[in-house]
């Protein structure tokens, strides 16, 4: 193992890392508050984050402009909510499976339609990503401004919608109403509020989020588009929610825990560590796990959580 | 009945003859619909659907060869049904099948490698048992987080696929690499007694095929049991499990084991009927096909035949279609995912289109 190159600036560069490596989970994870707290479980996330990466993908480069990409990300992930919703609130089916169904659906759509957008290429089609725009004076903080305030502007925007959720779901009516419809979708139901609505919007929010997440992997971080590219983040990003007990500022510490298993285990073969690249590569994936079950037991779902609200049979 | 209730009971019972016939005729439309989809998108792309749908037919039914090749691709997949159907229907959503069928794989072809001096059919045996207990195992690490702390197992089994593809790339590039392989991300190949017979002269339809329609038939027997019936109350509703006195950890770790066995022994069966070696992509995109094929066939013994039948013709021919129609095979990844979405739905979508 290279000891040599573990430097201060190596460090500090590995915490940047794990901020890069936890935004897109980060994005997912704050949608899926919201569906979750409107009592839906979307376990299409990873589905939704490929359709993301893909139309995000093919509006930057048919525009050749990222925030178009974006945009068109968050109106994929809006349209994958809205499928979701249909089937879970709507017809009323079992939301685990019709997660999967999302999840398998937005896979194979996602590579089927980048083959025929782009056809077979010996050169991948390939954009621009977001460039690091430091924060003036924040981003000179010792150790703290490379880690939050060197980014690109997407992991900024992430950062700045942990604060907007907090805000939406604590501090206006409409968050009030979601989280009431989580718990006793009767009592929201008596009060003249929609449930349907509210577990529609929730969904679409949160397919919007998981959207953007998707898309911030070719957008702000590859520059390109594969088959499968999320490789479980969604799934992590459900994990990171569980963490976070249905709280977006949670979310936060949440997706920087895997953030940071992902980063040490890229610095760890940078390292070269005697330990075989496959096996750093799971790393991510056993966090999960280990955290998921140090949370799991003291985890208070919402009291309706995943079961369809039929009017009148409480 | 109320619509709740419907949706929360598990699914149906297992055979429902007043029902069967309605579920075949809503579980067709689903099917044709998918396609339908499927060939929209093709359109759209200017491509010509038709053309694409008869390369489909033919590479899936148009020789005997590729008919017999259909049956080689329905064996893991109703293998890993029957197990997605047993979890469930115990309302336990384990979906790393593609994880425990590489652990599978892994522990039969160790055993074929490395236990020496046993005659054939014991040793083959042994390979059959230990692929059996690798999938379990992987699954009931699961079972075990899910039974006594609450995890999630929709993402600890989904974690434990990835977790799953690393350990095996290790495997076939490190440890269990083929020494002769031209550094080949292989293993050894086992020895020649231990590969199974072939059904068919001249074609890969192996014995393993007969193995997993036993095992479908083996499930029917499984839910007339005791421990059947229990996983079934477990599944109907925690609540009145726990109330009438069942062990509900026990019955999670037990469908987790048993769904994980079943897996396990798809894995046997690729490598000791098809590919007689560890390779990367043994498992590749059957866990997604395992559960559609059970969640189409209403996760009963006979419309999950049916239906591994019918997505084994998919994927066969979807393959020709990639081959000779330049179609991409993630067609059948759409349709799968359309599948699965309108087979949920249908209830909803076709009493509509009946009362209207």
């Amino acid at each position: 193992m290279n000891w040599d190159l573990v430097t201060y600036s190596f460090v500090v560069g590995v915490l940047a890392s794990a901020v890069r490596w936890a935004t897109p989970i980060l994005f997912a994870a704050l949608g899926e508050v919201f569906t979750e707290r409107s009592g839906i479980l979307n376990l299409g996330l990873e589905g939704i984050m490929l359709m993301g990466a893909l139309s995000g993908f093919v509006g930057a480069y048919n525009t050749g402009s990222l925030w178009a990409g974006v945009l068109v990300a968050a109106a994929t992930g809006m349209v994958m909510g809205l499928l979701m919703a249909f089937v879970s609130v709507t017809a009323k089916a079992n939301q685990v499976v019709a997660g999967l169904g999302i999840t398998i659906l937005g896979g194979g759509l996602s590579t089927l339609l980048f083959r025929l957008f782009f056809g077979l290429r010996s050169k991948p089609p390939t954009i621009k990503t977001f460039g690091t725009e430091p924060i003036p004076l924040l981003s000179e903080i010792p150790v703290l401004g490379r880690m939050f305030f060197s980014h690109n502007v997407m992991v900024y925007l992430a950062f700045v919608l942990v604060g907007v959720g907090w805000f939406v779901l604590y501090r206006t009516r409409y968050g009030l109403a979601l989280r009431a419809v989580g718990e006793r979708p009767e009592a929201v139901d008596t009060r003249g509020l929609n449930v349907t609505r509210l577990r529609y919007s929730a969904l679409m929010i949160g397919g919007a989020m998981a959207g953007i997440g998707g898309a911030y992997l070719p957008l702000a971080n590859l520059g390109l588009f594969w088959t499968q590219m999320t490789a479980g983040r969604g799934f992590i990003a459900v994990a990171v929610v569980v963490f976070s007990r249905w709280d977006p500022v949670r979310a936060l510490v949440g997706a920087l825990v895997f953030g940071g298993a992902a980063a040490l285990q890229t610095a760890l073969q940078t390292l070269e560590a005697p330990i075989p690249s496959e096996l750093l590569l799971m790393m991510p994936y056993i966090v999960t796990i280990i955290v998921l079950v140090g949370v799991s037991r003291r985890a208070e779902f919402p009291s309706a959580f995943a079961v369809p609200y039929s009017r009148g049979e409480g | 009945m109320t619509t709740a209730e419907q949706t929360q009971s598990p699914p149906q019972p297992l055979i429902n003859w007043r029902g069967l016939w309605q579920n075949i005729v809503q579980a067709a439309l689903s099917v044709v619909l998918s396609l339908v989809v499927g060939g929209i998108l093709l359109l759209l792309s200017g491509r010509n659907p038709l053309e694409a749908y008869e390369s489909l037919y033919y590479g899936a039914f148009g020789t005997t060869d590729r008919f017999t090749e259909t049956l080689v691709k329905a064996t893991p997949l109703l293998l890993i049904a029957v197990s997605v159907s047993i979890s469930f229907r115990c309302q336990y959503w384990n979906i790393g099948a593609e994880g425990q069928m590489i652990l599978g794989s892994i522990f039969s072809v160790w055993v074929a490698l490395n236990i020496t001096g046993l005659p054939t059919l014991p040793h083959l045996a042994l390979c059959f048992v230990a692929g059996a207990l690798g999938g379990a195992l992987w699954s009931l690490i699961a079972g075990v987080l899910k039974a006594y702390l609450q995890a999630n197992e929709v993402i600890t089994t989904s974690m434990l696929n990835y977790i799953a593809v690393y350990l095996l790339a290790y495997l076939v590039r490190g440890p269990m690499i083929d020494p002769g392989g031209f550094n080949f991300p292989q293993s050894r190949l086992i020895p020649d007694a231990l590969e199974l017979p072939r059904l068919v002269e001249r074609t890969r339809l192996n014995a393993s095929f007969i193995v997993a329609l036993v095992a479908a038939a083996l499930v029917l027997v499984f839910w007339r049991s005791t421990w059947g019936r229990r996983t079934e109350i477990v599944g109907a509703s925690r609540r009145v499990a726990a109330h009438v006195g069942l062990n509900i950890p026990r019955t999670v770790l037990l469908v987790a084991g048993v769904s994980g066995a079943l897996t396990g022994i798809a894995g046997w069966g690729e490598i000791f009927g098809l590919h007689f070696r560890l390779i990367e992509e043994i498992a590749r995109g059957y866990g997604t096909l395992g559960i559609v094929v059970a969640l189409l066939g209403g996760l009963n013994p006979v419309g999950m035949v049916i239906s591994a039948f019918l997505f084994a013709s998919l994927v066969v021919g979807g393959n020709a279609m990639e081959r000779n129609a330049n179609v991409p095979f993630a067609l059948v990844d759409v349709i799968q995912g359309c599948v699965i979405l309108l087979v949920l739905s249908r209830a909803y979508l076709f009493k509509r289109a009946s009362s209207s």
